[in-house]
């Protein structure tokens, strides 16, 4: 038992954040949540601003132009479009893995990188919208 | 007596409560993705319009309860990996859970009076 005990504290640990490499997915396993965060911190914005969008009141649509043509609210709205993507996607690839599609290491490594390049392509799409580009 | 405040029953319910509301969701997003595509929001009136039909209040329902719902198990999972002591985790999961209804709620309120 004590031998066990000893085992264990000697066990090597290597928790350096600033350090430790992972593979694509385990980066992009973390935008998941970060992402989910960055949603559920900005919700009043967004339910705000879909009430605004509704409303029958002349003056909650003059508010709601002047909100969204601030360039600080664009940038806002940009990431959360991304959070959005982000995790629409990465969402998909976990319903995927849960019902045992993608599991081999090359799958999962290419779906991590579909997931990355999808969401950001998407993103820039958006985004150009967003900013009247197009 | 000090006991876990944790449980072994409510895992797996919460588990597929968030891949059903997470599907939902997604679904949710192509229908309404599709109409901005098809016009819904060309203006202010066909935006109301298009809100208010039966069908897309239906629809518009279940999305914001499903959020309401997939943003509880998913913060409530961040809160329980990353906050330890107890009383402060326990402190999170209810504002979390105040502030969700509160959104869930006022959500509804912008649907329904349309």
């Amino acid at each position: 038992m004590s031998a066990l005990n000893e085992q264990k504290k000697q066990r090597p640990r290597f928790l350096d954040l600033t350090v430790i490499r992972l593979p694509l997915a385990g980066y992009a396993s973390i935008l998941h949540r970060v992402s989910g965060a960055g949603l559920f911190l900005m919700l009043p914005l967004l339910i705000w601003l879909l009430d605004l969008s509704l409303s029958s009141t002349p003056e909650h649509l003059v508010l709601f132009e002047s909100i969204t043509r601030s360039v600080l609210v664009k940038l806002v709205l940009l990431g959360l479009i991304w959070a959005f993507l982000h995790h629409f996607c990465m969402g998909l690839r976990i319903l995927l893995i849960d019902v045992h599609v993608g599991v081999e290491k090359q799958q999962a490594r290419s779906s991590a990188m579909a997931v990355m390049v999808v969401s950001l392509s998407l993103t820039l799409a958006f985004g150009l919208k967003l900013f009247g580009v197009y | 007596m000090s006991r876990l405040v944790v449980g072994a029953h409510y895992g797996i319910k919460d588990w597929l409560a968030q891949r059903i509301t997470a599907v939902l969701m997604a679904i949710y997003t192509l229908v309404i993705f599709a109409a901005v595509l098809a016009g819904a929001t060309s203006s202010h009136d066909a935006w109301r319009g298009f809100m208010a039909h039966g069908a897309v209040r239906s629809v518009t329902f279940l999305f914001i309860i499903s959020l309401g719902y997939h943003a509880w198990v998913g913060v409530r999972d961040i809160w329980m990996d990353y906050i330890k002591p107890t009383s402060v985790r326990i402190l999170l999961h209810v504002l979390t859970l105040l502030v969700l209804i509160g959104y869930v709620g006022w959500a509804i309120q912008i649907i329904w009076r349309l």
